[in-house]
């Protein structure tokens, strides 16, 4: 099973670093995000982008958590050589996650 | 009520959409268009440098040229736009020519947001811009403008510009000026809150027809976000969510320079179909700094596609990149930076999506490099070429000829305190 079952998704970025928007489709969805789907297990997700740091901020009301990936972008828009320079598929990447059932 | 459209995310974005939206919404008050990203500015210098009345969106004189007819035959939709970029007084100046069939109407401009020279740097600065705040666009449309040009302005103000014009007493109502900078923040991006982007997109209906979002603002703040009846796309509960949460950090304490919003009180309710209700965003005073965004000159860079079919795809794409990157150095530069993907095989976002090696069949090769020195970077577009004849069997891809050895330019962001920054509000007259 896929986070994408169970979550929606939204990424975009702010100079080298980027944000994903992690969004349950029901309040059970966001219990289990808000258990499982730490920041460190998210640095981990994306080590090989070479992230400095993730943050975890929480909004229940909208059963949604918020992650800031610090130095994701290899520099950011105009600097990083990648095709994905301003992270905009992170959010999608985050959903291919493997879940347990 | 007041209503705020946008239809313009971007420069780049669909250039009839702010006409289009002022037809489908004939009693739109206003239509805010943004016009700039992080590194807009760098190249609006570039343009500058090469010709001193430049350095702005001309797009946007196309815009204003288009809503003429509208306004002649009584559509009232004042414009507010940050198409004015590093010269906002050079854009209204272009604007003024081409409404000389409509005299007396008036133009705002805001600028001051120039703060290079301000910003202490071991880096030589091309740009350096404050996001200054809604006032002086509340004080251009108090004083009567039909369209107000600003340079860098934070992207919410545009809307919470006409917030505190059209609700005159709401000056420090903290939670109301809040309301109005989700509004502002969640219409900002065009039709991203209207179906674009979002995750569930192939259940999207009738995409090529998206509608560009409204926000319908009460005077407490809260707002209805929808777009004009007849239109694709969607607006529900998903994709509100979804840009309530786009490229925003901590969700306690967003900030603006009109507030410091708290979003961990929103609450959403789906009123219809298309209308979303927004309300509960808690406000306290801004910061005492303004957020500035500064450029600085980087060196070049270039980068190429080439497509490889057949088995091994992903290992001769590697090969192809090992090989120029030998023979730029035959060439005499070994390059600062250097960047080989293989897209289709996973490299977008490496070690995520875990693809078979075996389905790899079909590959393209994206390679990029950067340096300081401009010849290095102009011998790495020269080695792309020969592979058509020095490449691997199953290669192709090189008809746009060379890649293009283009200016790279740094970002670095800052704040600078209020109290140096003098922002700047007059009003031309057609």
């Amino acid at each position: 099973m896929k986070l994408r079952q169970i979550a929606y998704a939204r990424s975009g970025d702010k100079g080298d670093n980027a944000n994903i928007g992690l969004i349950a489709y029901d309040a059970q969805g966001y219990e289990w995000i808000c258990q499982h789907v730490t920041a460190e297990r998210v640095q981990a997700y994306f080590a090989l982008l070479g992230v400095k740091q993730t943050l975890r901020y929480e909004l229940r009301n909208l059963q949604a958590l918020n992650f800031i990936l610090l130095g994701v972008l290899d520099g950011g828009g105009s600097l990083s050589l990648r095709i994905d320079n301003q992270g905009k598929v992170l959010g999608q990447a985050l959903l291919e996650m493997e879940i347990k059932e | 009520m007041l209503k705020v459209g946008n239809a313009q995310a971007f420069w780049g974005d669909t250039t009839t959409a702010p006409l289009q939206l002022a037809i489908q919404c004939p009693d739109l008050d206003f239509l805010t268009l943004d016009y700039l990203s992080e590194v807009s500015l760098s190249i609006l210098a570039v343009q500058r440098e090469r010709d001193s009345s430049m350095g702005y969106a001309h797009d946007f004189v196309d815009v204003i040229r288009s809503l003429i007819p509208l306004w002649k035959a009584g559509h009232g939709v004042r414009v507010i736009a940050n198409a004015g970029g590093l010269n906002p007084l050079a854009c209204a100046e272009a604007c003024r020519v081409v409404l000389k069939d409509s005299p007396g109407m008036k133009i705002g401009v805001v600028y001051g947001d120039d703060v290079l020279g301000k910003i202490p740097s071991d880096k030589k600065l091309v740009t350096a811009n404050a996001y200054l705040g809604a006032h002086p666009i509340a004080k251009a449309l108090d004083a009567g403008a039909q369209i107000v040009i600003t340079g860098r302005i934070a992207d919410p103000s545009l809307t919470v510009g006409p917030f505190l014009h059209h609700y005159k007493g709401r000056l420090d109502d903290w939670n109301a000026i809040a309301g109005a900078t989700v509004a502002g923040h969640l219409i900002e991006c065009g039709t991203q809150v209207t179906g674009g982007f979002t995750t569930n997109w192939l259940d999207c209906p009738d995409i090529a027809h998206i509608g560009f979002p409204i926000a319908e603002i009460q005077a407490d703040g809260s707002c209805i976000i929808t777009k004009p009846a007849g239109t694709g796309g969607v607006v529900n509960i998903q994709t509100v969510k979804e840009q309530l949460l786009y490229e925003i950090g901590d969700p306690a304490a967003y900030l603006s320079p009109d507030a410091t919003v708290s979003f961990l009180n929103l609450k959403l309710e789906e009123i219809a179909p298309n209308r979303v209700k927004v309300s509960g965003a808690q406000g306290s005073p801004p910061p005492r700094s303004f957020k500035v965004s500064a450029t600085y000159r980087a060196g070049f860079r270039s980068e190429a596609f080439l497509t490889l079919i057949g088995p091994r795809a992903r290992e001769k794409a590697l090969k192809c990149a090992e090989l120029i990157w030998e023979r730029v150095k035959l060439a005499g530069f070994v390059l600062d930076r250097t960047h080989a993907e293989c897209l289709g095989s996973g490299d977008t976002v490496p070690g995520v999506l875990n693809i078979p090696a075996s389905t790899m069949e079909e590959i393209v090769l994206r390679i990029a490099a950067s340096d300081k020195r401009e010849d290095a970077i102009q011998a790495f577009s020269k080695e792309i070429a020969p592979l058509i004849t020095a490449g691997p069997q199953g290669i192709t891809g090189y008809t746009s000829g060379r890649p293009h050895v283009r200016t790279m330019f740094g970002y670095l962001p800052t704040t600078i305190e209020c109290s140096l920054v003098d922002p700047k509000m007059e009003v031309l007259t057609v």
